[in-house]
């Protein structure tokens, strides 16, 4: 054992070193590595934050998808609803009409056949008039024998 | 790289690599390098060993330029592989001190990695070849080289004194005087056994510097000194001892630098622990 004033020279020697370490080195080493642990953290970070996104956004897409399917399928049920309703009412307004055209129909029938009645009951009583007038060789007076005549007219 | 060569014997040659490269005063007077063991031990206290501040010096200056130089050039993006590895060596240290250090202080992990770094240095040059560096020394006139600045106590000492003063400074800054003398007094039998408290811990207190010291010391000295032996050995078989030895010594280097940083973490945690 060899103690002498070399001592005090690694003394300074050791305490130069740790304080030019402790000022110069150790920081930027450590901050650098800090920076970078923290990036790492933020990357982790917003990857996990864009994968629940990504799960948030197809459950959505798939909400969508099933509300729009279930529209779909309620617009065609309408759809069909509404058409066949519309065949019904067509239905009926087309068997009223019918009605209505046959009904008017007969009343036009029965109307022609008062009128083509009364039209021969004339025609017969001219027709009657004129054999009488003949068969009994003279005029028959009109005014006199109105009476009468409308008697025959009527039985006709 | 052999013991026959020049006129020395086996016990000069282990002296003379034993010895010191001295500069100090000269009974008569003048300063200067000590050429012989006898010499160096007349210049007494005030005497310098060139070589191991030399040695230490270059060596610490290394550790901090290449530590600097990969601060400046340190990229958050992906690190190359040197920055890798002094980012291991970063978190290695880190770690250490996440274990064993519960206070606060920004001071310890440079000091932790400072402690590591130039011991694991200093502790490598006895993997250099025995005679190398003195040989060439021997070349530009320098009688004696020893280069593992950590065979010297005073380079051991001179770390674990520094240790010891921060020790006893954060120990009082952290408790007060009166925390830290009551440390020291009223443990581990209270107020009754002061003297033997006393004696007990101031002991306990002394013996941290002393023992990270001379642990150190005592492991390279030992290793060096069996370098120097098996170089007394015919060239031809100091291969098959050397190497063995060298290899044994790789774990060596590391495994004390890492003690002592350990020990340095431990000793500042102990100074800054308020309850005992």
């Amino acid at each position: 054992m060899n103690i002498n004033a070399t001592l005090f020279g690694q003394m300074i020697m050791f305490a130069m070193f740790t304080w030019f370490c402790m000022k110069f080195v150790w920081p930027p080493i450590v901050a650098a590595m800090e920076e970078r642990k923290k990036r790492i953290e933020s990357g982790l970070i917003a990857a996990e934050r864009g994968l629940s996104e990504h799960k948030e956004a197809q459950q959505k897409a798939q909400e969508m998808l099933n509300q729009s399917k279930d529209q779909a399928s309620e617009i065609i049920a309408n759809a069909t609803k509404q058409a066949s309703n519309i065949v019904e009412d067509a239905k009926g307004v087309a068997s009223q009409e019918a009605q209505r055209i046959k009904t008017q129909a007969q009343t036009e029938i029965e109307q022609e056949s008062q009128r083509v009645r009364n039209e021969l009951k004339d025609q017969v009583s001219g027709l009657v008039m004129q054999g009488v007038r003949s068969v009994l060789g003279k005029e028959v007076d009109a005014k006199t024998h109105q009476g009468m005549l409308e008697k025959l007219s009527q039985t006709l | 790289m052999s013991a026959t060569n020049g006129l020395m014997t086996s016990s000069e040659y282990i002296k003379h690599h034993l010895q010191n490269l001295t500069y100090g005063q000269f009974p008569d007077g003048h300063w200067g390098i000590a050429h012989s063991a006898e010499q160096a031990k007349e210049m007494g206290f005030w005497a310098l060993h060139l070589d191991t501040l030399g040695f230490s010096f270059i060596l610490g200056s290394l550790f901090l330029a290449v530590f600097y130089l990969a601060g400046k050039n340190m990229t958050v993006n992906t690190p190359s592989g040197f920055q890798n590895f002094i980012e291991s060596i970063i978190d290695f240290v880190n770690e250490n001190i996440r274990g064993s250090f519960n206070g606060n202080n920004p001071l310890v992990a440079p000091l932790a990695l400072t402690c590591f770094i130039w011991i694991i240095l200093m502790n490598t040059m006895d993997l250099l070849p025995i005679d190398l560096l003195p040989k060439i020394a021997s070349w530009i006139g320098v009688d004696y080289l020893k280069v593992v600045p950590t065979a010297d106590p005073n380079a051991t000492f001179g770390m674990s004194l520094g240790i010891f003063i921060l020790m006893i400074y954060y120990s009082i800054k952290e408790k007060g005087a009166g925390g830290f003398a009551s440390e020291l007094a009223f443990h581990p039998f209270g107020k009754v056994m002061l003297p033997v408290n006393l004696l007990l811990e101031g002991v306990g207190l002394l013996a941290k510097p002393v023992s990270l010291a001379l642990r150190l010391f005592g492991n390279m000295y030992a290793g060096e000194l069996i370098f120097i032996l098996i170089a007394l050995f015919p060239y031809w078989i100091q291969w098959s001892l050397s190497l063995p030895w060298a290899i044994f010594h790789i774990l060596i280097v590391l495994l004390q630098g890492f003690i002592f940083m350990t020990l340095v973490i431990v000793y500042m945690d102990m100074a800054h622990q308020k309850e005992h």
